[in-house]
């Protein structure tokens, strides 16, 4: 059974106003449990408005969600279960802390959740070792912290509920690019330890090719695209015309292959283009 | 939630009211107002609300607008105008009890009730045909004289404009920070008073944190823009009267003459 389905959503901002603007349309999907999904499309093609309705944020105009096969809206009273088995880490979610200490922050989460002391120690200790939050940071005021370790806190405040679905909008935005890999590498590996769905919103088809399972293309509201990351890639024309584009290793090997050297250009990532083109020149392909 | 916030009540458009110097516009609404409390009998008041509609009217927004903002005063006018009723000299209309409605009585209370409705139309043609940095701008030149008994005028003018500048700022930034709360299981809805002011807490921090962050930041860039305060600084956009001010000034001076002529030679009210 599908963790996460979605039956023609619809949103509309502003309904009956002179505002009303209809940020999503129609959307439908499924997501598997265990997927790692990324989410693709430029500014305003109701990448957030999707998220923000997953977890029950807001309410859909029209249209149903499901979560483990029921529908999140059906008791509203019961909304913030929901909210805590689909967990989002917001854009800068640093600017989200306010506790006096990480621990005290990262617990915020379970305590709502109303769990006992041991339990709540349990589950901010596994997830400060998953953010790569350290020991002696816990008992500092997040306030004192630099961007980086207040980011990596702040998602630490999310896994901590232990969702069944993560969601990470634009994650390493505004990271160095050190920071930037390590912060992947740590999602990859929870969601490989955990193994529960990931959902991970980016602007980076780099980062998103290299590690989606599935990826959703949004484009005005509407689902372009939702299908294997390669698949999606090999689509280069159409993604472009959705203002977007491709991987830049990709982007090469499709010129390469317009130039006429026969390489397969469904490549996403420069592991794979190495020996792609290593194979080409009749080398053997061990790096 | 991120809807759009309008700011203000300002209304953008082209209409000979909109192109009117802001400062003409907050000069000539006093005048108005003086006038309209000055009308001493219903055909002064009428003159003033004819020409309180005929502004309304060539401001070209929606009546809808205006009728909201009678609405929000609506219960005022009716308390007032009531209390009017049972005040006043002249011939008694009706007797019941201790109550009593004479003719003044009658003539008050229509006569406030009009003239707070006058009032309010003419204010929000003010407010609804004027960005709020023309608003300040203007402000900030009509109390200059202000400056010679050490006023900072500008200082307070920049305040204003920067506070306005960043109330859609902020609220996008608490709808934000609600959200990432919730999302970690807040609860803001249910629960007593205090329950409630302890669950803002978690919003309220992070607001405060990022204001002072953002005063900090602008104060920062206004200094590399060599930002000194008012001393010797040009404007982008100079206000400047105009020949569409002349033409309001002096068909406000003719209205206002009228008022003064219809005080004068017309009967006065029974009150």
């Amino acid at each position: 059974m599908s963790v996460i389905k979605a039956e023609g959503i619809k949103l509309v901002y502003g309904a009956g106003t002179s505002f009303e603007k209809t940020a999503l349309d129609d959307v439908s999907f499924e997501i598997e449990k265990g997927e790692f999904i990324g989410i693709i499309g430029h500014t305003g093609s109701g990448k957030s408005t999707l998220v923000q309705l997953l977890n029950g944020l807001l309410k859909p105009t029209a249209g149903r969600i499901f979560l483990n096969g029921k529908d999140i809206w059906q008791e509203p009273k019961k909304i913030r279960e929901v909210r805590f088995k689909v967990g989002i880490v917001f854009q800068y979610p640093e600017y989200q802390l306010f506790e006096e200490t990480v621990y005290k922050d990262i617990a915020f989460g379970p305590k709502n959740m109303g769990l006992s002391e041991e339990e709540i120690d349990e589950k901010v200790r596994a997830a400060a070792a998953f953010t790569g939050v350290r020991e002696e940071w816990l008992q500092k005021s997040p306030f004192d912290l630099s961007g980086g370790e207040k980011r990596r806190a702040a998602i630490a405040g999310v896994i901590a509920m232990d969702p069944d679905v993560l969601i990470l909008d634009e994650p390493t935005a505004g990271l160095d690019p050190l920071g930037r890999d390590a912060l992947l590498a740590q999602i990859q590996n929870y969601h490989a330890v955990r193994k529960n769905t990931v959902l991970l919103v980016s602007h980076s088809m780099e980062d998103i090719a290299r590690i989606a399972d599935r990826i959703l293309v949004m484009n005005h509201g509407k689902k372009a695209m939702l299908d294997t990351a390669a698949n999606v890639f090999s689509r280069g024309r159409e993604l472009e015309e959705l203002g977007l584009r491709v991987p830049q290793i990709t982007k090469i090997m499709m010129l390469l292959k317009e130039k006429g050297i026969s390489v397969n250009e469904n490549i996403l990532t420069t592991e794979q283009a190495f020996n792609e083109i290593i194979n080409y020149l009749g080398g053997s392909s061990r790096i | 939630m991120g809807r759009n916030i309008t700011l203000g009540q300002y209304m953008p458009g082209r209409s000979v009211i909109h192109r009117l110097d802001a400062r003409s516009k907050i000069l000539l609404l006093i005048a108005y107002m003086v006038f309209i409390f000055m009308a001493q009998n219903f055909y002064a008041l009428f003159l003033m609300t004819l020409a309180s509609l005929l502004v309304v009217l060539a401001t070209r927004i929606s009546l809808n607008m205006y009728l909201k903002s009678l609405r929000v005063i609506l219960v005022v006018v009716l308390i007032t105008a009531l209390f009017n009723l049972f005040y006043g000299n002249g011939k008694v209309l009706f007797e019941w009890w201790i109550f009593k409605i004479t003719e003044g009585g009658l003539n008050n209370a229509v006569f406030v009730a009009v003239r707070i409705a006058a009032l309010v139309l003419i204010s929000s043609v003010l407010t609804y045909t004027t960005s709020p940095s023309d608003l300040t701008d203007a402000l900030e030149r009509l109390l200059k004289p202000l400056t010679l008994f050490k006023v900072k005028v500008h200082e307070l003018a920049m305040m204003m404009t920067i506070a306005l500048r960043f109330i859609p700022v902020l609220l996008e930034e608490t709808d934000k920070i609600m959200n990432a709360q919730k999302a970690r299981g807040a609860d803001m809805e249910s629960g007593n008073v205090f329950k409630r002011v302890k669950a803002l807490i978690p919003v309220l921090i992070p607001l405060f944190v990022s204001s002072f962050r953002r005063a900090n930041d602008l104060a920062m860039a206004m200094e590399c823009r060599c930002y000194n305060g008012g001393k010797g600084r040009t404007r982008m956009k100079v206000l400047r009267f105009t020949r569409t001010d002349l033409f309001g000034l002096i068909v406000s001076l003719v209205i206002f003459a009228g008022v003064i002529l219809c005080n004068m030679y017309l009967p006065q009210l029974v009150r």
